[in-house]
């Protein structure tokens, strides 16, 4: 099943900076993501690419610098009604099983193409609906924490390393889903060490190492 | 609302799934009020006299104790990074997992006060009074702990901090309750104490998850 196209939608960065511990981690970005585009993160260790995640998520506060959707701040936008974000950490509850967990995230989003039995059929967690997260593997609760993008409503992803303790198998279902995700005009921000395999995507890279 | 109603629901399979996690406030409620004939004698007019104080302080450090759950598995597993990015308001989830709180807290503490209070010699009469103040004023302890717990979930070892913080906000809380519960012994009218207790009770619920949901985002940055 195809997902909906997505309606016309942009985030924009204007001279975003951010700087810890009297370190300038980066400063002056620009970026501009619309429909159908990927933006990529890249640079060393500690050069600010989970810092820049989480302004973009709104958990931290640029220290100069706005960020638009659709032309209007996030923050006076329905930005977080149409964003989602899987980190480090994957926000699942280890003593409810896969099921309760996801019918939480979708109280708490809003009701996106997939349903949960066909979200993980496509992440490879069928028949697991009444399994404890617990007794789940890492790689395992990393596609759930993915199934959740999937089962929301949802335009712009914002994953953090999202191919952390998952085997070649699941990264080559990750590259289809965020494809599909494109394709029918999404928009993903991500940071990965591993090579991302997107043909006909429009990727953008931003290296921070050299942003200051 | 679905989404406030899911939280409540959420927390409360989680409780029921951590049962020895949440059955040791009340636990710790029941042996402190059972030491106490132990450590001052069974002199009945002494425990009679002392019977409030002893539960109310009792029924305070429990859920002193039980404060640190509410955010902390959340914080810890990133369902709260989760919860901040919904688009529903902070403030009104945040309220759904003190009621929640209160449901697997409070409220046992309720039902077992009345037997140790029978258990201390407390005078009948000042049973009704005893419960309607634990009513009243264990909410509001969840409540006020909230905010204690939201801006300390980010600490490593914040349990001290934590009951720094709280501690002398339950102090009204404490003061209102006990003499009501003694007051109601010696026959006495309790009216002004139960009022103060309500209107304690109203501010809170209306006023603490607005600083907690502040405190909750300063805490996830």
């Amino acid at each position: 099943m195809d997902s909906p196209p997505i309606e016309s939608r942009c985030f924009e960065a204007k001279n975003l900076s951010c700087i810890r511990d009297d370190r300038v981690l980066f400063e002056g970005l620009n970026f501009k993501l619309s429909n159908h585009q990927v933006l990529l993160l890249e640079g060393k260790n500690g050069c600010g690419k989970t810092s820049l995640l989480r302004i973009i998520c709104g958990f931290r506060e640029q220290d100069a610098g706005e960020m638009l959707w659709c032309n209007t701040e996030i923050r006076d936008s329905l930005y977080f009604a149409e964003m989602a974000y899987v980190g480090h950490l994957d926000g699942v509850k280890k003593e409810l099983t896969v099921l309760e967990n996801l019918k939480m995230s979708l109280a708490l989003g809003q009701q996106g193409s997939y349903s949960i039995d066909q979200a993980l059929d496509k992440v490879h967690l069928a028949g697991y609906d009444d399994s404890l997260v617990q007794s789940l593997s890492a790689g395992q609760k990393r596609r759930l924490s993915l199934a959740r993008l999937l089962i929301t409503n949802n335009s712009l992803w914002v994953l953090d390393e999202p191919f952390t303790s998952i085997d070649k198998e699941g990264i080559k279902l990750i590259e289809s889903l965020m494809h599909e995700h494109i394709a029918a005009g999404g928009m993903i921000i991500l940071t990965s060490h591993h090579e991302l395999v997107l043909h006909e995507a429009d990727v953008q890279k931003i290296n921070l190492s050299t942003c200051h | 609302m679905s989404a406030f109603f899911a939280v409540i629901r959420r927390d409360l399979i989680l409780a029921f799934r951590r049962r020895a996690e949440i059955a040791n406030p009340i636990f710790f409620f029941i042996l402190i009020v059972t030491l106490f004939p132990l450590g001052v004698g069974a002199n009945t007019q002494l425990l009679q006299a002392i019977a409030p104080g002893i539960i109310w302080v009792s029924a305070l450090l429990a859920v002193m104790l039980s404060l640190d759950s509410l955010f902390r598995s959340d914080f810890d597993d990133g369902s709260l990074e989760q919860m901040l990015l919904s688009a529903h308001p902070l403030t009104v989830l945040v309220l759904a997992k003190i009621i929640a709180h209160w449901l697997v807290t409070g409220l046992p503490l309720l039902l077992v006060a009345p037997l140790l209070a029978v258990f201390l010699g407390l005078p009948e009469q000042a049973l009704g009074t005893l419960l309607i103040t634990l009513v009243l004023a264990t909410p509001v302890l969840s409540l006020i702990g909230s905010i204690g717990v939201s801006l300390t979930v980010g600490l490593r070892r914040g349990g001290m901090i934590l009951s720094l913080l709280v501690l002398p906000l339950y102090v009204p809380v404490l003061i209102f309750a006990s003499n009501a519960v003694e007051m109601a012994g010696n026959g006495l009218a309790v009216d002004a104490q139960i009022n103060i207790l309500i209107a304690i009770f109203f501010i809170s619920a209306v006023l603490a998850p607005l600083p907690a949901a502040a405190a909750l985002k300063m805490s996830v940055s």
